[in-house]
């Protein structure tokens, strides 16, 4: 992952929580494949009927498009489900921007390769002005500079993630590779702690 | 300068600290369940890894299974499968499972603390955010992601930033009717459902420490609904007492020694938090919440706020809110019909919640326009209840004593509240659709949940005591 330039879904509303992004009802599978049909469930579909989609909700409405999901404050919040990110993904969504995300998602995100972009306030607001005004309007995420960019206005702004993760999705590391390398570590740290 | 209880724990648990990133952060305890396990014991299988330390990890079946007749075959096809599939990895895996049929069976968060796995200064972990819970006991306990729960299968460690710590102080006496619930829903409403994120809340103050252990577990549950990473309580010898005697407590001469290190797991004075917040005990009430996130709690005597008394940019997420649960602002939130009371959950499910109903209730008939769930938290909460015959209490006011599982609490299996209906929940989180599509939640305490049962709206459990 380096850089991602795309139109952007805007979906205005806070607190977001993980039952409204993939309802418990889908948890069933034992895949991780296949959750994108079910991302914003009750939300995007009258009384749970895929053939009546809601024409206001923005995955319905074919104005927005693209890879960048853009959401209000506190994303992501309520249950470790991780069952939300990869429905996110799974959608083909490839960065979610956001004021504020909860943690587990946002680790949830990042092990799954779906990039968190957490922006202030002010410039969520610009994000979502620009895509009102221009549907059309791309954003242009560039990760090793860590830098977002609204591309119609050129008003930009730098984004905080941990040089660790960064690393990881530059290069498509995960953790589980990086602690299987440490079982030596790991083993000899339980022998010291036995000894006590 | 003095350390605080989660550095303690923290340090005594960091493998390696990688420079500019995570600590490798060793895992003591890994409870798992049939809904976050599956994807990560496939993914074992990929990788040809066996589980690394079987003997540290306890499975249960919760999220899914039915609350009556759990004895026949799950009628639901596809959790049947899951809870299948979880009989079958841990069979495949080594790893003992207290699932359906099994005496020790429960909801993940009540039958760790009641068998003595979850033990004062551990590291526990559990793919459910509602981890939080054994931090009651002075463990540093968290929910975790799917890739992360094949992360401590496979080398029982996690990569973790340590959190900022937040202290909150709770002093002075609880009123009459108010229960531990009403002081969490409390302190979310102050914090908001986001205002603790990034942090790592201990609790603390005269207040909690008068608290029984289920009465604290309440209260560390539901530390996630305001977005904390996890919450704790130094363990005292309420803790000690809770401890001693359970099925995988330490014993003897192993108990003396665990003992002598459990009390040194506390706060020292001069340790600083990045936050400190103090609450008086006498400024809480029982409290109701109205709104689609835990935070939009008030106190039973209040009246939902006015739209016009909030911030601008708050407005259109708390218009969409009560337009969701068939509420107006500025109304008595006391009054309010309900339609179902459901007494379970992680939050609320253990004997001593049950024991409340049914003091409560005893003698009194449930109201006509209500049902009412009473799901017990585990097998054992359920045998004990029989035992005391709260059952037959239960039966003769009208209500059902089902059996153990998580149920309306997320509405995964069966147990869902329909559409429009309103139901009073002693559960944790009331957003959209939780309880089933379209069902809206009022979370209260069990006492309060009670006074619903028994009158068929929300009332103020202080005026019956």
């Amino acid at each position: 992952m380096q850089q991602i330039k795309s139109r952007a879904v805007p979906v205005r509303m806070e607190n977001i929580d993980t039952d409204q992004i993939i309802p418990a009802r889908f948890l069933k599978a034992t895949s991780r494949e296949g959750f994108g049909k079910n991302l914003f469930r009750d939300w995007r579909y009258e009384n749970d009927d895929e053939n009546s989609p809601k024409a206001d909700f923005p995955l319905n409405d074919p104005r927005w498009s693209g890879t960048i999901l853009v959401a209000g404050k506190n994303f992501g919040c309520g249950s470790s489900r991780e069952h939300a990110a990869w429905a996110i993904k799974d959608a083909g969504f490839e960065v979610v921007v956001s004021s504020f995300f909860a943690d587990i998602f946002r680790n949830n995100a990042l092990n799954n390769f779906l990039l968190p972009v957490q922006v202030s306030e002010k410039f969520l607001q610009q994000i979502f002005e620009a895509v009102d005004a221009d549907p059309s309007t791309e954003l242009s995420v560039d990760l090793p500079a860590q830098m977002i960019t609204i591309t119609t206005t050129g008003v930009s702004e730098s984004f905080d993630i941990n040089p660790y993760k960064k690393t990881c999705l530059i290069n498509g590391y995960d953790d589980i590779d990086y602690l299987i390398n440490m079982m030596p570590e790991i083993e000899s740290f339980e022998a010291d702690r036995a000894a006590v | 300068m003095g350390k605080t209880l989660f550095d303690k724990i923290w340090e005594s648990h960091v493998v390696k600290t990688i420079e500019g990133g995570p600590s490798v952060l060793y895992i003591d305890r890994h409870f798992i369940h049939e809904v976050t396990s599956p994807q990560a014991f496939n993914g074992l299988r990929k990788r040809g890894m066996p589980v690394f330390r079987p003997q540290q990890v306890v499975a249960t079946a919760d999220h899914n299974v039915p609350t009556l007749n759990q004895e026949l075959p799950i009628r639901e096809e596809l959790s049947r499968k899951q809870v299948d599939m979880l009989v079958k990895n841990c069979a495949e895996f080594g790893i003992e499972l207290y699932g359906l049929g099994h005496p020790y069976q429960g909801i993940v968060h009540v039958i760790g603390p009641e068998l003595g796995v979850t033990q004062p200064g551990m590291t526990i972990v559990c793919g459910d955010s509602h981890t939080s819970t054994h931090g009651a006991f002075g463990t540093i306990a968290f929910g975790i992601g799917t890739s992360e729960v094949e992360m401590v299968l496979t080398t029982q460690c996690l990569l973790q930033s340590r959190p900022k710590l937040m202290r909150i102080n709770v002093d002075g006496q609880l009123n009459p009717g108010v229960l531990s619930k009403d002081i969490i829903l409390y302190i979310i409403s102050l914090l908001s459902a986001s205002g603790a994120t990034g942090y790592f809340v201990e609790y603390a103050g005269s207040a909690i420490r008068s608290l029984s252990m289920e009465g604290r577990m309440t209260i560390c549950n539901m530390s996630i609904e305001m977005g904390a990473r996890g919450g704790l309580i130094a363990p005292d010898e309420t803790t000690f007492d809770y401890m001693k005697g359970r099925q995988f407590a330490p014993a003897g001469e192993a108990w003396e020694k665990a003992l002598a290190h459990w009390r040194t797991l506390h706060t020292d004075d001069d340790a600083v938090f990045d936050l400190e917040i103090n609450i008086n005990a006498a400024d809480i009430e029982p409290m109701v919440t109205y709104g689609t996130n835990p935070g939009m709690g008030i106190g039973v005597s209040k009246n939902i706020p006015a739209q016009a008394s909030l911030p601008e940019n708050e407005r259109g997420n708390f218009a969409k809110a009560l337009q969701y649960m068939g509420l107006k602002d500025g109304q008595p939130i006391k009054g309010q019909a309900v339609d179902y009371v459901f007494i379970g959950s992680c939050t609320n499910s253990r004997i001593e919640d049950l024991r409340l109903v049914a003091d409560f209730v005893r003698g009194k008939q449930k109201a006509d326009n209500v049902e009412v769930w009473i799901v017990p938290g585990s097998k054992q909460v359920e045998q004990a209840a029989r035992a005391e015959g709260l059952d037959q209490i239960f039966e003769a006011a009208g209500f059902m004593l089902r059996q153990p599982g998580c149920s309306a609490c997320l509405g995964m299996n069966e147990d869902k509240i329909p559409a429009g209906k309103y139901c009073i929940s002693t559960s944790n989180r009331n957003f959209e659709g939780r309880q089933g599509p379209n069902a809206r939640t009022l979370l209260a305490s069990p006492l309060t949940a009670a006074v619903a049962a028994v009158t068929g709206h929300v009332g103020d459990v202080r005026e019956f005591i």
